[in-house]
């Protein structure tokens, strides 16, 4: 049936790997771009979020020489980029559940780009969300103290930590048997981490028993750090612990979700 | 090439471990060229089976080759001479049926001008160029079925995995896919097709295996399982089972196949139709019973399973889904 002549390959592996995570990266933005709905869902939670908390229990929350605003929107950032890595699980989830996943494993292609083009995808997608959720916090009255370059470098670190993070929700996407159950599973592991944490409150507002865990866990030190580099009075240490818990999720969870892609049937 | 293009040896495969054997010793031949049918109910291990020949899962036990490379030691270069089409196997829905393809073609690492020209004649081909840009959602059964075809087709591979390509699919969609396969072996492809459909099997494939519960009951040539299992099922039904079950032992000679009775009705296979309903209707009327019913029909998939198992496709085992009395009459004749 064909006419024209196979061109032989000449690239080495690695440029075909290269190549099989960007087809994989720009199919899963094409199909998301498909589903408008899906996009105005990504960026109405955040939005409510922000005029829920700005406007609603903004008043309540006082933080001693901060305006609420400007704490809380370096707090909805990071937890926005994490809830944009659980996208990860559910894109997986359906991939699989549909039958991709079982066509993309007869193929050729590098078996770790099916996992790495879906979260460098996610990856975009929540740059994407995170220049929106920008906008509307300079809308409500955000104004970070800190330079353009430190803000870049809150943006960075908070990506940094949503992308390794992706790796794990990859595992679990891989592992649920569908694109709820998925969903379900992330909700619980979560949302106590966005919330017993210093997203929206002033650790010293919480019970003292909740304190030393709600000051230690990443997703907090992730928010120290993203809020002290948007102010200008970065908190070198939260962000090197942000970024240690970084590269300890990637390092346990990217072999995992590889692992149970192999297995998974 | 050799002459076969896919050999499978005393494949076993296990799940849940070790609890269900989905597939329990199977070997096949696969000539190069030709359409080779695995037939079987659901749950056979028809899919498992192509499952494995795919890459796509690691057998437990026992070994296959496909394009003379081995699935599980030489994965890649399997996948390299593989297309893979079928109800596990689709196409993403939010991508246009070309930009699906496209997709496929890459990920097998083609030339991208290569790529793109293949993809526009493959949906030329298969009649789906005016719907090349629409998302795939939007496509019929028959076109979405078409399109899985066409995705297995861009690296225009030697070997092609069919799993049921038509089932769910309306009469006149599976004639043009059945077209489609045809065309593709005439051009030198090897078509490894799974069904549940004995007229689909008997219309592609040269060889048969018949699979039921991960065991081969049966192999040979459509003919050959035909002459088997005979070529017509005769269809007596009467007014009251009382009847049904006097008319059944006055019949059972007449064909080497059991007579089988279901509530009111019986069903025979029989290898000579007409003269068998003849001496039927002659025996049934010289004891005075009444026919409500009579019917000869092409034998189904069931009745294959019927004279080959003694047992039916769908029921899950021989022993509880059997009144006593049909059991034994059913061994008496295995």
């Amino acid at each position: 049936m064909s006419t024209l002549p196979a061109s032989a390959s000449t690239h080495s592996s690695l440029r075909w790997a290269v190549s099989d995570v960007l087809t994989i990266a720009r199919r899963n933005l094409m199909s998301l771009l498909r589903i408008p709905v899906a996009i105005v869902f990504m960026i109405i939670q955040p939005i409510m979020f922000v005029i829920l908390f700005r406007y609603v229990f903004g008043g309540v929350i006082a933080i001693p020489g901060f305006s609420y605003v400007n704490y809380l929107i370096p707090g909805i950032l990071v937890q926005t980029t994490i809830f944009g890595s659980v996208g990860t699980a559910i894109g997986l989830a359906e991939d699989l559940q549909k039958g991709l996943i079982e066509r993309f494993r007869a193929l050729p292609m590098a078996r770790l780009a099916v996992l790495a083009g879906r979260t460098i995808s996610d990856l975009f997608r929540n740059v994407i969300v995170l220049v929106i959720i920008t906008g509307v916090g300079f809308l409500v009255g955000f104004r970070p103290g800190g330079t353009v370059v430190s803000y870049l470098q809150a943006c960075l670190v908070m990506l940094i930590f949503a992308y390794c993070l992706s790796w794990g929700f990859a595992f679990i996407g891989l592992a649920a048997p569908n694109s709820e159950a998925a969903q379900a599973i992330t909700f619980p592991i979560i949302f106590p981490l966005t919330f017993a944490s210093a997203i929206f409150v002033p650790l010293a507002k919480l019970p003292s028993w909740l304190q030393p865990f709600a000051h230690d866990q990443p997703i907090s030190q992730t928010a120290i750090a993203v809020r002290g580099l948007m102010d200008g009075t970065p908190h070198g240490q939260s962000t090197w612990i942000s970024l240690a818990w970084a590269v300890g999720a990637i390092l346990v969870l990217a072999p995992l979700a590889v692992n149970r892609y192999r297995k998974v049937a | 090439m050799s002459d076969y293009a896919v050999e499978a040896s005393n494949i076993v495969r296990t799940f849940s471990g070790g609890d269900v054997r989905a597939l329990d010793g199977v070997s096949l031949q696969v000539p190069t060229g030709q359409v080779f049918g695995l037939l079987g109910p659901n749950g056979s291990g028809k899919t498992t089976m192509v499952r494995i020949l795919a890459t796509i899962l690691s057998p437990t036990s026992g070994s296959a080759t496909v394009a003379g490379f081995d699935v599980v030691k030489q994965p890649n270069q399997v996948r390299r001479h593989i297309g893979l089409a079928g109800q596990n196997a689709t196409v993403d829905e939010n991508l246009t049926g070309f930009e699906n393809l496209r997709m496929i073609g890459l990920l097998n690492h083609l030339n991208k001008a290569y790529v793109v020209a293949k993809s526009r004649q493959l949906l030329d081909d298969f009649g789906l160029a005016d719907a090349a840009n629409r998302i795939t959602k939007t496509y019929s059964g028959g076109m979405r079925r078409r399109l899985d075809l066409a995705a297995a087709l861009v690296a225009d591979p030697p070997i092609l995995f069919l799993d049921e390509p038509t089932t769910g699919l309306d009469p006149q969609s599976r004639q043009d896919l059945w077209g489609i396969i045809e065309r593709l072996v005439e051009g030198g492809t090897t078509v490894l097709l799974t069904t549940q459909y004995l007229d689909e099997a008997d219309r592609l494939a040269k060889q048969l295996v018949v699979l039921d519960h991960g065991k081969i009951i049966a192999e040979g040539t459509s003919a050959q399982l035909k002459a088997q299992m005979g070529t017509t099922v005769l269809v007596l039904s009467f007014a009251t089972t009382d009847d049904a079950a006097r008319v059944q032992p006055l019949i059972a000679d007449l064909s080497d196949k059991p007579a089988n009775v279901e509530g009111t009705i019986i069903e025979m296979t029989v290898d000579n139709g007409p003269a068998v309903t003849a001496d039927a209707l002659r025996r049934i009327d010289a004891a005075d019973i009444a026919l409500s019913g009579l019917a000869l029909r092409e034998p189904s998939l069931d009745d294959v399973f019927l004279n080959l198992t003694g047992h039916k496709a769908e029921e899950p085992t021989v022993e509880d889904a059997m009144p006593s009395g049909r059991r034994q009459k059913r061994k008496a004749h295995a």
